[in-house]
């Protein structure tokens, strides 16, 4: 076994997928190799075929999908050659696989301790006291604490990074050379996901596996990898080195990803956007995958395809742009003037330049909703007469102020209640106690009638931009129900013209009215969702992270979107989302929320650059970020949020607080006040 | 007028079924989405080929309930008409209703199934079979032309089944060739090869299958009694034509009936919650946990009793039959909108938790206008599976109960009744077989080709069912 050899060698590997009425061909020549103890790093977008890749390794794929060419050598022997019997000694013996969603993937009937015990038998001569001590000794190394107790637990008993512990345990049970982890920490909170990347890293150190690290965030990758490949369309696009990449992304993709991440430096302007989208993978290719939504593309993108061009620095492209002889300076000159339009939908909002003295005048400090000790309860029957037994205190006495024509950005992991919040306000929920004050009524305490006509200021955009459009109503209908439902609109014809209107506003073909939404994309239908709540001429909407079902690029569009409506309606947001640069780029004010209450509330910058409270400290240190350079402590939280139907005593934070000190335990801090904005609730802040 | 025209209760509800369900078709053509899973339908063999089996059933059912009552005498200007109430199909089937021989007889028989005593031409007397009055009352000589008749008869028939079938194809090619402008030709060998978009192919040989093996029975069924006649005479074969409709109305009337209750309070119980969630949910594991069978025997005896205490009420004994056949629809309606409730509350609970429903919300829709525009159409596929799946149970739920007794009225015919009256013929030796194995056939032919369109329907219509084929590494790469 020479040490040259990657362990994993994967060439012109093809996979289709029968879709029915034609062939998708979802992964389509890809070669790489993963080197031994190396963490390779497989990034790209939705539908890129990044998974399709990890599932051929496995030979894992669905039905429909079938390997068409191609060969995966692991340590020389071609995995696709072997018979399925052969094939299932390497799974799980050779390479183990981690999954996306671990509440999927464990099998809820067996408890974690046999799950584990399972992956052995099936592989090791081991049996009784021997077994359950190597189930004990996985647990350990996956750091779950108290394994002993643990491994007797069923899985809806553990949380969900403590399932995704146990996966990774389940998939080192053999010891692979190689782990393959497919979006390992896409479902998990970014606390979470720090111990969880943390684990990762250290097995992979300690035991000198390989790692297939398969992501779309970039800054995953850059916390873990060694080497990047980039997926676009099927294909690879650029391969390098993790710090040659995010030095200098060399193919105009990577580049453009870069660009359309948000952060609070780019504030001021609009985020870079991608425009168009992905090519259907059902046709073939007579250039470059990415031509058509590239800047610098040129003729011969269009008519030959690009094969892979050392980009130097160790870095491969598989762009025109560095073929041998390419003159590279004419051809980024002459890129700029070939922006042309795009079919599907007007690229207008998204190429205006946000204007930097806003169309709307910002009065500032000009409330326009109060929110007072709003609390959200919500009633846990058992027994025999379904008394209630308990409370799940999911908003627990939260006050807020938002101003006109600002956004106030909500922060927190999931579970805290910040969509509870939302909903509440809304009355989608109904409150348990609270004041939502707008225009000197009290929301949360008027008839169902009497809320009717306050309803039209107020309205929401949802996460999920497939669950929030009705499949059975056309995008005429979703649009008008708003409006007939408050009696806004004089009549059919008037609605029809507006909705022609509110279309055109978001960005999209007036035309695509009589639609049904499954004709749309993710981006697209989350426009029309933007439409339907604006249809209504709304002066707050409650945005429930708008972004997080999206791709990056598709992200950005929606982000500027909401910009440039922002500036040119005065319109106020309530931008609930736990990501942190989409809450850095688009927010004025933040509110970090912790198991029901708001820990800590000011001015975006004071909170992001300045953080007082402990547990705003550890999420922000969480986030994982692109630049390493830049040391900084990472803190490390404890633990898991705790149930908010037995709060802990005292600051809810305290269990996990690296600061904690007695009084903690005792009494729920008051806000200390640090600016006329800035307020955190913890007791390291005497009252000021 | 020769003819009264009679609409019974049955009747009237078949009718406004037939225009709910054209409605809904011309509905359904107009919209995309709710076209493309028929489309689905229409695309399977299997699918299509039991469609067109029991769309023959829902032609004969259809001819029996047009009923009317003929004249009989004119008296003093005014026309008296027969207390009897017959229908097209007995119309049509006429020879075979009147045809009744003096009891048993085997298929296809020309003399009776007992020996009796016959009064010999001669004077004297012998113990033979009789002859039938009309089972091979042609035949001078029963014993030497009675098979070559037979055969004759059966491929006369088989030979017309062929031509009818001929005329049928090509008048199908025709009218595909008229709207894709294709010449006839091309349009016959497109099918032939199983090119075309709906497989035609599949419905043809159906056909041909319907064909060849109907007319020969046709064919002898004017001279013979070719499923034999049962204890009173009567031919088998016709009133095995007759049960069609009953199964038909038990099958669908019963649906018509349970699916307000079962939509209503379904969707209601899932989208409300709380205490309309609690009470619809107790009154139906209360109803689901008392015995069917009981609730409906006590149900249809109370019945029994008011018709029987107010015969002034009813006409005719058709009409009598007619309304407890009726009423067992209601019962068994009334019984059975349990399990599909049960269903759609699960599916609204989910759907009351959609995004969709969320945003109407924060618009202040109406609740039932959430109901009506939001859940229902989202739920619309699995009532349609639930419907369609249902019928062939019911079919068997009236069989049984009328062989128990305690479902249609015993003058009413219907599969229950004939296997109930069969029963006790079982253990004569040699064995009386033939009412039973007819209702048998014709049960499991609609039952069988129900289920098996109710499958295509549910394969098209049911999101979590994919039909994906394997993929096939082979054919792709050739």
């Amino acid at each position: 076994m020479s040490p040259e050899r990657p362990l994993l060698s994967v060439r012109d590997l093809r996979t289709w997928l029968d879709a029915g009425d034609a062939i998708v061909r979802a992964v389509d020549r890809v070669s790489f190799d993963v080197r031994r103890g190396e963490t390779f790093a497989l990034v790209g977008e939705s539908g890129c075929g990044k998974s399709m890749t990890a599932l051929s390794i496995m030979r894992l794929l669905p039905d429909a999908g079938g390997i068409v060419g191609g060969s995966v050598e692991l340590d020389g022997q071609d995995l696709l050659q072997m018979p399925e019997s052969g094939m299932r000694d390497v799974r799980g013996r050779r390479i183990g696989m981690i999954f996306q969603e671990p509440a999927l993937s464990l099998n809820p009937v067996m408890t974690a301790g046999e799950q584990v015990a399972e992956a052995l038998r099936r592989h090791t001569p081991l049996e009784g006291g021997a077994l359950a001590a190597r189930v004990r000794e996985l647990l350990e190394a996956v750091r779950i604490p108290d394994a002993a107790r643990r491994k007797d637990e069923y899985p809806f008993q553990l949380s969900g990074g403590m399932k995704q512990r146990v996966m990774i345990a389940m998939a080192l049970a053999c010891d692979p050379e190689l782990l393959v982890a497919d979006e390992p920490t896409t479902a998990l909170d970014v606390t979470i996901q720090a111990q969880v990347l943390d684990v990762l890293r250290e097995l992979q150190k300690t035991r000198r596996m390989s790692l297939m690290l398969i992501t779309h965030d970039l800054g995953v990758v850059s916390g873990m990898a060694h080497r990047v490949a980039v997926m676009y369309a099927g294909e690879i696009v650029e391969t390098a080195s993790r710090d040659a990449f995010f030095a200098r992304p060399a193919h105009p993709y990577s580049r453009k990803l870069f660009d359309s991440l948000p952060s609070g430096s780019k504030r001021d302007g609009a985020l870079a956007v991608i425009r168009g989208s992905v090519p259907a993978l059902t046709r073939e290719f007579t250039g470059c995958r990415f031509a058509d939504r590239c800047d610098s593309a040129w003729e011969l993108c269009r008519k030959s395809v690009p094969g892979l061009y050392d980009a130097g620095n160790g870095q491969i492209a598989r762009c025109h742009l560095y073929a041998p002889g390419a003159d590279k300076s004419e051809k980024w000159g002459q890129s700029r003037i070939s922006e042309r339009d795009s079919s599907m939908q007007s690229q207008k909002i998204d190429s205006d330049p946000i204007f930097p003295d806003p169309i709307f005048p910002i009065t500032s400090n000009e409330s326009l909703l109060l929110v007072k000790d709003l609390k959200v309860h919500f009633p846990v029957h058992g027994g025999l007469l379904k008394r209630v037994v308990a409370r799940v205190r999911a908003v627990d006495g939260v006050s807020l102020e938002i101003e006109a024509g600002r956004t106030l950005g909500l922060v927190g992991e999931s579970g805290c209640g910040k969509t509870t919040v939302g909903k509440g306000i809304l009355r989608l929920v109904e409150p348990t106690g609270g004041q939502v004050v707008f225009n000197g009524s009290d929301l949360a305490h008027l008839s169902r009638a009497a809320l009717r006509p306050m309803r039209k200021h107020f309205q929401i955009i949802f996460q999920d931009p497939y669950a929030s459009l009705n499949p059975r109503m056309r995008v005429l209908e979703t649009l008008e129900e708003g409006m007939a439902a408050l009696g806004l609109g004089e009549g059919r014809e008037a609605r029809q013209a507006r909705v022609d209107a509110l279309l055109a506003e978001v960005g999209l073909d007036p035309e695509v009215k009589f639609r049904y939404p499954h004709e749309f994309s993710g981006g697209q239908r989350q426009r029309i969702a933007i439409a339907r709540a604006l249809s209504v001429e709304p002066r707050l909407i409650i945005c429930d992270e708008p972004t997080s079902a999206l791709d990056v690029s598709v992200q950005a569009q929606i982000l500027n979107l909401l910009k440039a409506l922002q500036r040119k309606k005065g319109l106020a947001y309530l931008f609930i989302s736990h990501n942190i640069s989409v809450i850095e780029f688009l927010a004025h004010e933040v509110a970090v929320m912790y198991l029901g209450r708001i820990v800590e509330h000011g001015h975006v910058d004071e909170v992001l650059r300045a953080p007082r409270h402990p547990y705003t400290r550890a999420l922000l240190s969480a986030v994982p970020v692109l630049d390493r350079t830049t040391k900084r402590e990472v803190i490390r939280l404890q633990g898991e949020l705790p149930s908010p139907v037995s709060p802990p005593a005292g600051c809810h934070f305290h269990p996990r607080c690296p600061d904690a000190f007695e009084r903690c335990g005792q009494a729920y801090p008051d806000s200390a006040r640090f600016t006329a904005s800035h307020t955190a609730a913890c007791h390291l802040y005497p009252m000021v | 007028m020769p003819f009264k025209i009679v609409i019974l209760w049955t009747d009237a509800l078949i009718y406004l079924l037939v225009v709910v369900v054209l409605l809904l078709a011309w509905h359904v053509r107009r919209h995309e989405h709710l076209a493309a899973p028929w489309r689905k339908v229409a695309r399977s063999p299997g699918g299509l080929a039991a469609a067109a089996l029991l769309a023959l059933f829902v032609v004969i059912g259809l001819a029996d309930s047009v009923h009317y009552r003929p004249s009989v005498a004119v008296k003093d200007g005014k026309t008296v008409y027969a207390v009897e109430v017959l229908s097209l199909l007995d119309a049509i089937a006429a020879p075979l209703r009147a045809r009744k021989e003096k009891t048993y007889s085997a298929p296809l028989a020309t003399r009776l199934f007992a020996k009796e005593t016959i009064e010999l031409p001669g004077g004297g007397q012998a113990r033979d079979y009789p002859r039938l009055k009309h089972g091979g009352a042609h035949l001078e000589q029963p014993e030497e032309q009675w098979a070559s008749d037979i055969a004759r008869r059966a491929l006369w028939g088989a030979a017309a089944g062929v031509v009818l079938w001929l005329v049928l194809a090509i008048l199908l090619c025709a009218l595909l060739a008229r709207r894709a402008g294709a010449d006839v030709d091309e349009i016959w060998r497109a099918i032939w090869r199983g090119e075309t978009e709906v497989p035609w192919r599949a419905v043809l040989v159906t056909l041909a299958v319907v064909l060849v093996a109907g007319m020969p029975l046709l064919a002898l069924a004017a001279k013979y009694h070719v499923f034999g006649t049962d204890k009173v005479g009567q031919d088998v074969f016709y009133q095995s034509l007759k049960s069609i409709r009953t199964g038909l109305v038990i099958g669908t009337l019963t649906t018509l009936v349970m699916l307000p209750f079962a939509l209503l309070l379904g969707v209601m119980a899932g989208y409300f919650k709380g205490w309309v969630d609690d009470a619809i949910q107790y009154l139906y594991t209360t109803l689901s946990s008392i015995p069917g069978v009981l609730l409906i025997a006590a149900a249809v005896l109370m019945m029994q009793v008011y018709i029987e205490t107010h015969p002034e009420l009813f006409d005719t004994v058709t009409a009598r039959a007619d309304l407890r056949l009726l009423f067992l629809c209601v019962i068994l309606g009334i019984t059975s909108w349990t399990g599909l409730a049960r269903l759609l509350r699960g599916e609204a609970l989910k759907l009351r938790e959609m995004e969709y429903i969320q945003a109407a919300h924060a618009f202040g829709v109406s609740h039932w206008r959430i109901l009506t525009r939001h859940i229902l159409p989202n739920v619309m596929h699995i009532v349609l599976i639930a419907v369609v799946m249902d019928f062939s149970g019911l079919v068997l739920a009236e069989a049984v109960l009328s062989y128990v007794g305690v479902g249609v009225d015993p003058s009413t015919i219907s599969f229950g009744t004939m296997i109930n009256s069969a029963r006790l013929e079982m253990a004569r030796d040699p064995m009386v077989w033939w009412s039973l194995a007819a209702a048998f056939c014709f049960m499991l032919l609609m039952v069988l080709s129900a289920n098996l369109f109710a499958d295509a329907v549910r394969d098209a219509f049911d999101p979590r069912i994919r039909t994906a084929r394997p993929f096939r590494l082979a054919a792709q790469k050739a």
